[in-house]
């Protein structure tokens, strides 16, 4: 530890302090009894009673858990497919193509994902009559697409340092290739696909720029009402809701760490 | 382990008591795995060339072979991992073209023993049992023997990565033996045990399969682990087989400079062939500054350049001259290496050829030392060289 | 003959019923669950990921109308005339060459995400660095400790610093309190909270894959170094840093990429001067609702942006990246 200067830990403090600086200020002013936010009227938990009697935030809150939970499945189930197919399934043809687009997601900036989705999906919509109007379906769509290339990646990386002699001592054993993925592959990259998952509900929940593009007037997802709000100004309500977000957040991360934690140490054990 | 040891352990394994023949020496048997012709090919790199190879039943068999050798690709061809470029593969009469990993009478050992990190110690056991469909109770019990056998009867409800080195291989292996497969493939068994457990586990091994009769195939790099393991050793270089023999043969007879130099350690002399006889030949080597005689006759041209090598435990040294002329050189200590059990020299010869010789320390006190820069003679009997061509 | 006949009937016959053979048994060995894992997602990128780019700039080349899509058909198909008529128009494009404000805007995106992964880089490196260098049992707590803002909304995190920079705002407050200034700066609504904005939102991009390079890093080799006579400094800059290459650029890939295209940051922390490609793009689709340039602009930002991005990327080995 003589290697830690005081420099090092210094700047390496005021960086902490950096990250969790405006964390703490949004958690402290939910508290805050005043409606000016600048000045301090006492503690006092009524912008979370507000927070529950706000319909417009309440609904949206539950149409964006709902979207968030659809397509991070979707994305799961489709990213461990792309996962599998690039880094199980040998050469195949347009695999290069294909590996661009799993990849492409993640370099994309979110304007040009938004306007391209919703362009697609006026201009099926007049060729097709599919998808009729915009709303819950093609944000679905547009979440699932983005998660995808996501999922894919992290569970590819987890295939690639996999030992592949773990799916040949299987099917050794007599396991078909069907069996195999189910009985061992399938546990062994569980971590990567419960982390796919964890971070596809984040983004999902978390997207305001593609949701705008491709969601209909009716259908506002709680990240469009908060920046609406947020545009006019602070408000009280969006801490106290920042607040619990955060509460729910710190306690699945540490969870999620936790049991990550234990299925990294076997694997690690196993594969010394 | 140094050669003195190697030699003897080799005469433990190789001289059968019983007079029968074992099954390779009778011409009429018929071989238990046939392996005909089989090339392996990636892209350019050929792994496999032309293999062809009879095992038998019952016959632990050891691929001996550096890395990059193909021992490992034909190795995996047997289990199904890896489809022959051309040739065929037969197992109990059954050609293998075809069939599929899963379905194959074989199973194998893995190097990394691949045991099922999310699963426990008995539910690895069982895993090949389920896939057959057995029942319940059925498993239960196989398992419960499988884990006896190896050992390990009170570790069933562990998980893999709770197991020490030693205990994940015996799982491994119970797990490979636990469907009765025809053929056991071991992909370097004893690769990731320290030196004593290695000793221990090596007769372990050969217990299971005397008592199972299954045959073994094993694929190692560690010359001394094919001595002691195996019925007949194959050793593969650059993708061919280029000699199969009894572990005893291999390293008293080996048919080539490779083979020579690759199984234990060996002084090669260079020479030319005066004199070609039925049953001896003599050479005229000016490395070794004299003529080399060796009692067993070869087929060459006359003239023709060989190599005589020369196992560094056959020969004697001498202060004295000794009576013979042939199969004598004269030399200088260079370096001294005492090792306890016994000692390594090297020697410079006048023609700067230098030459290892080991002399077991068979008393504590054997009288005046040998010490650097004494000048001393080495000789050997007629019947310790041999000549190769290739 | 009729033998003849007969046999040119069975062999037909026979052909027909191996061909028929021939498929069963193709559809037999054809690997149907290797076939659907890879066309499904494949499938599903293709119709959701690339043909949009293909309808992008099919727009881009049409013209702002007033109807509902607000754009002109490229096509004008007449059946009973029997006339096909092709309008491609480059005006978009022309128009995006010609005003300076889009290459202004491109400029401008690009400047303020390089200077931003700069000042990311630096305020990443010693928090990574300690937590690379700290005791074992700590490293998972800190490590938690830089991911968990990262899973929180990252739009209420901008926000949060909305509270903070604002006249009125905390930091304000304690700069007076502490008397190291006298009158509230100006901080919200600059390019100085866009900076702080970035810097804040992708820290921990930046930090993890550092951490994992420094991590790696064998604690010998600045002892070597100090023992063949470096100084800290030295050994610093010649044997941590090198080492640390590929984490400085697999990070600084992780922040300059969503930089550039950034909408949200900009929106709220930013005055009406930053100018940012993305948030041009947004202005141009909702409030001035000209389809058919914001797909042009989101061509041009793909050809030139993204595609060189992901060329560099695919160089310097991917995996490393994430």
């Amino acid at each position: 530890m003589k290697r830690r200067s005081i420099f090092l830990n210094t700047s390496a403090s005021l960086g902490f302090i950096f990250l969790y600086a405006p964390i703490i200020s949004l958690i402290v002013y939910s508290f805050n009894e005043s409606k000016l936010v600048t000045v301090w009227g006492g503690w006092s938990i009524k912008w979370y009673g507000e927070l529950f009697k706000n319909d417009q935030i309440m609904d949206a809150a539950f149409l964006s858990l709902k979207i968030a939970f659809i397509s991070a499945t979707l994305a799961v189930v489709l990213g461990t497919m792309a996962g599998f197919a690039l880094s199980r399934m040998g050469r195949f043809r347009g695999k290069l193509l294909f590996s661009g687009w799993v990849s492409a997601p993640l370099v994309m900036p979110e304007v040009i994902t938004g306007l391209s989705l919703l362009l697609l999906f006026v201009a099926l919509e007049s060729a097709f009559g599919w998808p009729a109007g915009r709303g819950e379906l093609t944000v679905i769509i547009a979440h699932t697409t983005f998660c995808l290339a996501y999922v894919a990646v992290i569970v590819q990386s987890r295939l690639v340092v996999l030992d592949d002699t773990l799916e040949e001592a299987a099917m050794d054993l007599g396991a078909k290739p069907s069996t195999l993925f189910f009985l061992v592959t399938l546990p062994l990259i569980s971590p990567a696909i419960i982390a796919g998952w964890l971070l596809s509900f984040t983004l999902s929940l978390d997207d305001l720029v593609i949701a705008s593009f491709v969601s209909g007037p009716g259908d506002s997802t709680l990240p469009m009402v908060i920046f609406s709000k947020v545009r006019l100004g602070v408000t009280p309500e969006v801490n106290a809701l920042a607040t619990l977000m955060i509460a729910i957040v710190a306690i699945g991360v540490v969870f999620a760490m936790l049991y990550m934690r234990k299925q990294n140490k076997m694997l690690a054990a196993a594969q010394e | 382990m140094s050669a003195p040891e190697l030699k003897s352990t080799i005469t433990g394994v190789a001289n059968p008591v019983n007079t029968e023949l074992p099954l390779w020496k009778q011409p009429d048997a018929t071989p238990f795995v046939r392996i005909e012709n089989i090339t392996k090919k990636f892209d350019d790199f050929t792994a496999v060339d032309n293999v062809s190879l009879n095992i038998y039943k019952k016959e632990l068999f050891c691929l001996l072979g550096g890395s990059g050798s193909g021992k490992s690709t034909l190795l995996r061809m047997l289990a199904g991992f890896e489809n022959p470029t051309s040739g065929r593969i037969i197992i109990d009469g059954v050609d293998m073209q075809g069939i599929q990993p899963w379905n194959r009478p074989v199973n194998m050992m893995f190097q990394s023993y691949a045991l099922f990190p999310h699963l426990s110690v008995a539910d690895n056991v069982a895993f090949g049992l389920r896939r057959q469909g057995a029942n319940k109770h059925d498993v239960k019990k196989r398992v419960a023997e499988m884990l006896d056998m190896v050992q390990l009867g009170h570790l069933g409800k562990r998980k893999p990565h709770q197991l020490s080195g030693g205990q994940r291989q015996r799982v491994a292996l119970a797990r490979s033996l636990v469907k009765r497969p025809k053929l056991l493939l071991l992909d370097e068994p004893l690769g990731a045990l320290d030196k004593k457990l290695r000793e221990e586990t090596q007769f372990e091994i050969m217990n299971i399969q005397e008592d199972l009769g299954v045959t073994f195939v094993v694929v190692t790099h560690d010359q001394e682990e094919a001595m002691t393991l195996a019925t007949r050793i194959g050793v593969m270089n650059q993708g061919l087989i280029v000699q199969t023999d009894e572990p005893h043969d291999v390293y008293e007879y080996p048919n080539s400079r490779f083979v020579a130099e690759f199984i234990g350690s060996v002084n090669m002399l260079e020479g030319f062939v005066t004199e070609d006889n039925v049953d001896s030949v003599r050479i005229d080597s000016k490395e070794a500054g004299c003529t080399l005689f060796v009692a067993h006759g070869i087929s060459c041209a006359p003239q023709q350049r060989v190599h005589v090598a020369l196992r560094p435990e056959k020969i004697k040294m001498t202060r004295i001259k000794p009576t013979q002329d042939e199969n004598c050189m004269k030399g200088e200590i260079v370096e001294i290496a005492y090792m306890g059990s016994l000692s390594v020299f090297r020697i410079r010869l006048q023609s700067g050829k230098e030459i290892r010789v080991t002399q077991p320390n068979f008393a504590r006190d054997m009288g005046e030392r040998f010490t650097w820069n004494e000048q001393v003679f080495l000789s050997w009997d007629v019947d310790s060289s041999v000549v190769l061509t290739a | 003959m009729s033998s003849l006949s007969g046999n040119v009937w069975l062999s037909g016959f026979s052909n027909w019923t191996a061909r028929i053979g021939m498929f069963l048994k193709f559809a037999k060995n054809f690997n149907w669950g290797r076939f659907s894992v890879i066309s499904v997602p494949y499938l599903w990128l293709a119709i959701f990921f690339f043909i949009p780019f293909l309808v992008v700039f099919k727009i881009s080349l049409s013209e702002s109308a007033i109807a509902v899509p607000p754009y002109s058909d490229l096509l004008d198909f007449n059946l009973e005339e029997a006339y096909l008529n092709i309008k491609l128009n480059l005006g978009n494009y022309i128009y995006l060459w010609e005003d300076s404000f889009y290459l202004d805007a491109y400029l401008s995106s690009i400047k303020i995400a390089f200077f931003s992964t700069i000042f990311t880089l630096i305020v990443a490196f010693p928090i990574a660095y300690l937590i690379a260098r700290s005791d074992q049992k700590y490293r998972g707590i800190l490590l938690a400790l830089v991911i968990l803002p990262f899973w929180t909304s990252f739009l209420l995190r901008v926000y949060a610093w909305v509270g903070l920079l604002k006249k009125q705002g905390l930091v304000n407050e304690v700069l007076m309190s502490l008397g190291i200034i006298n009158e509230p700066l100006t901080m919200l609504q600059t390019d100085f909270a866009v900076y702080i904005g970035i810097v804040y939102t992708y820290l921990p991009f930046m930090i993890l894959p550092l951490y994992s390079a420094l991590e790696k890093m064998d604690i010998s080799l600045l002892e070597a170094a100090e023992d063949l006579g470096a100084r800290p400094i030295q050994s610093f800059f010649m044997v941590t840093i090198p080492l640390a290459m590929p984490g400085i650029i697999a990070g600084c890939m992780l922040v300059f990429i969503p930089a550039v295209g950034e909408y949200v940051i900009p929106a709220l922390l930013g005055g009406s001067d930053t100018l940012m490609i993305g948030r041009v793009l947004w202005d141009e689709f909702s409030l001035n609702r000209d389809w058919p340039m914001a797909s042009a602009v989101a061509t041009v930002m793909l050809v030139f942006l993204v595609l060189p991005i992901m060329l560099v990327r695919n160089k310097s080995g991917k995996d490393e990246a994430l």
